[in-house]
């Protein structure tokens, strides 16, 4: 077979464009390096792509799909949507062991899951670098060598927030806070009455404009896409910017095959699919940052054989732990109406409380996510009160509007442990459509996780109840209602660092520690998965890992 | 290119005029139910059509606040993805025949549509609730359901469904700011 290669040696391939890939780009071309950027997607044109304002009557399937395919649970992701990602690709399988239950979300698209995803923006604390319980192993760094760097990340993509001094949610750099809603109002209120913190949101949309992004408009649709970038994007906020160096080439429809070494063992090229004309070609380079997501990063240093020495590579896999609940409250029945979109997502949350309470029954702890207010009506809106209230006619449609913004949702997502049951490796007998091996997962909960969820059942009861509601539908047994892996779409760990070159893959500036010239800057490094989403510190970290790199290239050490 | 060199003056304008584009989508509805009759089905047969129609009335009729599924097309919404889904139609069809047959058993032979409206609403006081759940039945109620489902997916998102529930958002602000009279409403109803 032909190979073509890349005329030109790039100083660095940054394989995948969400927030780690979209950082290192940033950063290592601000830098002057000449950088070539591989997609396994499509190139992103935020004007044509993001369906921002636009309402059902404008599309003639209203959201239902062209073949209404959401009534029939056959829709991958809502209509309106960024189109960033499937739970199934197309021609990309991955398999499922036996006895386990995962599921995998990929993004093929320039900016990844940044286009959509909910925007949360917290600082891992300093007991989630340095666990003082004896689970999980402690990271090579600590939180006051991370601080400065969450400080550039939240500087460069704005965040929301105010100062409030709990250990477990440090204080950033912060833009603004946004006013609460009124259901938020009340629910802090609540949790006032139960001695529960519920503070401003940390939010990565501009209360005030920044680095040349205008300032929010407050449509609520963050999750659609944003025309203005106010909500943080790598697409837009990182590399659109860096393709008007000169310095950056993007390659889409490329789909990473495997790291080529050369003399010496380093990383010479990187081999890949392109997807359009199925050929191979290679692009030569003198270093490589792979932030190709958690797992698929661990497929593709599993496939090239490379950097495994400890076993690790595909190990430690973790997702967040998450239950909902909702419930009815009275209290916002017939409340007047106003226009309540603000931001994409909640303007209040409820960081971990009980970080010293020795007598809870799981380790870690979890935030709360809050939801409600006059939400856009779209197909589905309305589909648990025709359920509940059932009948019809002029009662139903009075219950219907009576409800309407009377709602409230509670989503916990909480710290999973890693253990030895949940990883990824490659799958012996399957390949995708280009003849790449894929994944096979394995997976499982353990009591840590299970008891969280019990706990969490408890505290969105206790808080809906105090506000005078009632809790929505009977939730199933604990192990019943936990998310299902992958589903909160956190995935971390799978190429974890460590100061031990025997129990891990990377050192503390997510360098490989056997092929110096290899770094990986997604979530796989992540040494535990804390109860904060793992974006904001996916930029921290790979801005502190691709400032490091281009020091070392510098120095000529890579 | 980057779309984020957009002024925001620009946008708010872009989102102003997206407004004066409702209000006329609104009147464009208005006029178009005035002449609902006028829609001839694409996936659904003439009687099909009727019965459903019918039905969405029954389902979200007009009232003193405002107007119904009927004036709102919410079949016509249905008729469409019936024509770009042969599973929905199934659903249509099969649902709509077991209505007419269950009516025709009960009314002395007479379709859903031939019933008086007394007789109709019998019916669908058995078919709109899990209570009534029978062999004999079930097919019914699961198809009411689907059905009942639909009617308010359809007429909740058009700009008649967006006013009867009193959205008001979808558009842009310079700041964000809640009234203080939604605040006082809530917090009085709230326990002290």
């Amino acid at each position: 077979m032909q190979i073509i290669r890349s005329p030109q040696v790039f100083d660095v391939v940054v394989i995948g464009s969400g927030a780690g890939g979209g950082t290192a780009v940033k950063v290592l071309t601000d830098r002057g390096l000449n950088v070539a950027l591989l997609e396994a997607g499509p190139m992103l044109n935020p004007m044509q792509d993001f369906k921002e304002h636009v309402t059902p009557w404008q599309v003639d399937h209203r959201g239902a799909g062209a073949h209404a395919e959401m009534y029939f649970g056959r829709q991958q992701w809502g209509y309106f949507a960024a189109p960033n990602g499937y739970w199934e690709v197309p021609g990309e399988p991955y398999t499922v062991a036996q006895g386990s239950t995962f599921r995998w979300f990929r993004s093929r698209i320039l900016g990844g899951r940044t286009n959509h995803y909910g925007r949360i923006s917290l600082r891992f604390a300093d007991y989630d670098f340095q666990p003082e319980d004896g689970l999980g192993d402690p990271w090579p760094v600590t939180y006051a060598e991370m601080s400065p760097w969450y400080d550039k990340a939240e500087g460069f993509i704005g965040v929301t927030g105010t100062k409030e001094g709990l250990r477990t949610a440090p204080d950033g750099n912060f833009l603004p806070p946004i006013a609460p809603r009124v259901h938020e109002i009340l629910i802090q209120r609540a949790c006032k009455k139960l001695n529960i913190p519920c503070i401003p949101s940390r939010m990565a949309m501009l209360t005030k404009p920044l680095n040349g992004r205008a300032a929010c408009h407050y449509c609520g649709q963050c999750g659609r896409g944003c025309h203005t970038a106010s909500a943080f994007s790598s697409s837009q906020a990182m590399i659109f910017p860096a393709m008007k160096t000169g310095r950056l080439t993007v390659i889409t429809g490329a789909m990473a095959r495997e790291l080529v070494t050369g003399a010496g063992g380093k990383v010479t090229a990187v081999s890949y699919v392109d997807k359009a004309t199925r050929s191979e070609k290679q692009v030569r380079c003198k270093a490589v940052v792979v932030a190709a997501s958690a797992c698929e990063s661990a497929r593709l240093l599993l496939n090239s054989k490379i950097a495994n020495g400890s076993g690790q590579v595909g190990r430690n896999l973790t997702d967040t732990v998450g239950f909902a609940m909702s419930g009815y409250v009275p209290a916002l029945s017939g409340l007047p109406r106003h226009n309540c979109d603000g931001i994409g997502g909640m303007h209040l949350y409820v960081p971990w409380w009980l970080y010293e309470d020795k007598t809870k029954d799981f380790p870690r702890g979890y935030h709360i996510e809050l939801g409600g207010g006059f939400g856009m009506p779209e197909l589905g809106s309305f589909a648990g009160q025709c359920n509940r209230h059932e009948g019809y006619g002029k009662a139903l449609k009075e219950k219907i509007r009576e409800e309407y913004g009377a709602y409230v949702h509670f989503s916990g997502r909480g710290e999973m442990i890693p253990n030895k049951d949940s990883y990824c490796e490659i799958d012996p007998s399957k390949t995708d459509a280009w003849g790449i091996p894929v994944l096979r997962f394995h997976w499982k909960w353990s009591e840590h996780e299970i008891n969280q969820v019990k706990h969490m059942e408890k505290t969105f009861a206790s808080i809906i109840e105090t506000m005078g509601g009632t809790p929505m539908g009977r939730a199933p047994a604990p192990d019943r209602a936990i998310s299902t892996g992958g589903t909160i779409i956190h995935e971390a760990g799978t190429v974890r660092m460590g100061k031990d070159p025997k129990t891990s893959v990377l050192n503390s500036y997510c360098q490989s520690h056997e092929v110096k010239n290899l770094f990986v800057c997604d979530a796989a490094p992540f040494v535990s998965n804390p109860d904060k989403n793992v974006t904001l510190s996916i930029v921290a970290f790979s801005w502190r890992a691709s400032e490091y790199l281009a020091e070392e290239m510098r120095k000529g050490n890579v | 290119m980057s779309n984020s060199d957009l002024s925001r003056r620009q946008w708010l304008a872009g989102i102003a005029a997206g407004a004066a584009l409702v209000t006329a989508a609104d009147a464009q509805q208005a006029r178009e139910a005035a002449s609902a009759a006028a829609y001839a089905p694409k996936a659904l047969t003439a009687h099909e059509y009727a019965t459903l129609e019918r039905l969405s009335d029954l389902i979200i009729p007009a009232d003193e606040h405002s107007p119904g599924a009927l004036e709102a097309k919410a079949a016509a919404f249905i008729d469409f993805l019936c024509g770009a889904s042969e599973e929905m139609r199934d659903i249509y069809t099969g649902g709509l025949m077991w209505l007419d047959e269950a009516m025709a058993h009960k009314y002395d032979g007479k379709t859903f549509l031939e019933a008086a409206p007394a007789e109709q609403t019998a019916m669908l006081d058995l078919i709109a609730y899990r209570r009534n759940a029978s062999p004999e039945l079930n097919p019914g109620i699961q198809f009411f359901a689907f059905c009942r489902r639909m009617v308010a997916d359809a007429y909740y998102t058009t700009p008649i469904g967006y006013k009867d529930v009193g959205y008001m958002g979808n558009s842009g602000m310079a700041q964000f700011s809640v009234p203080q009279e939604a605040i006082d409403y809530a917090l009085k109803r709230s326990p002290q």
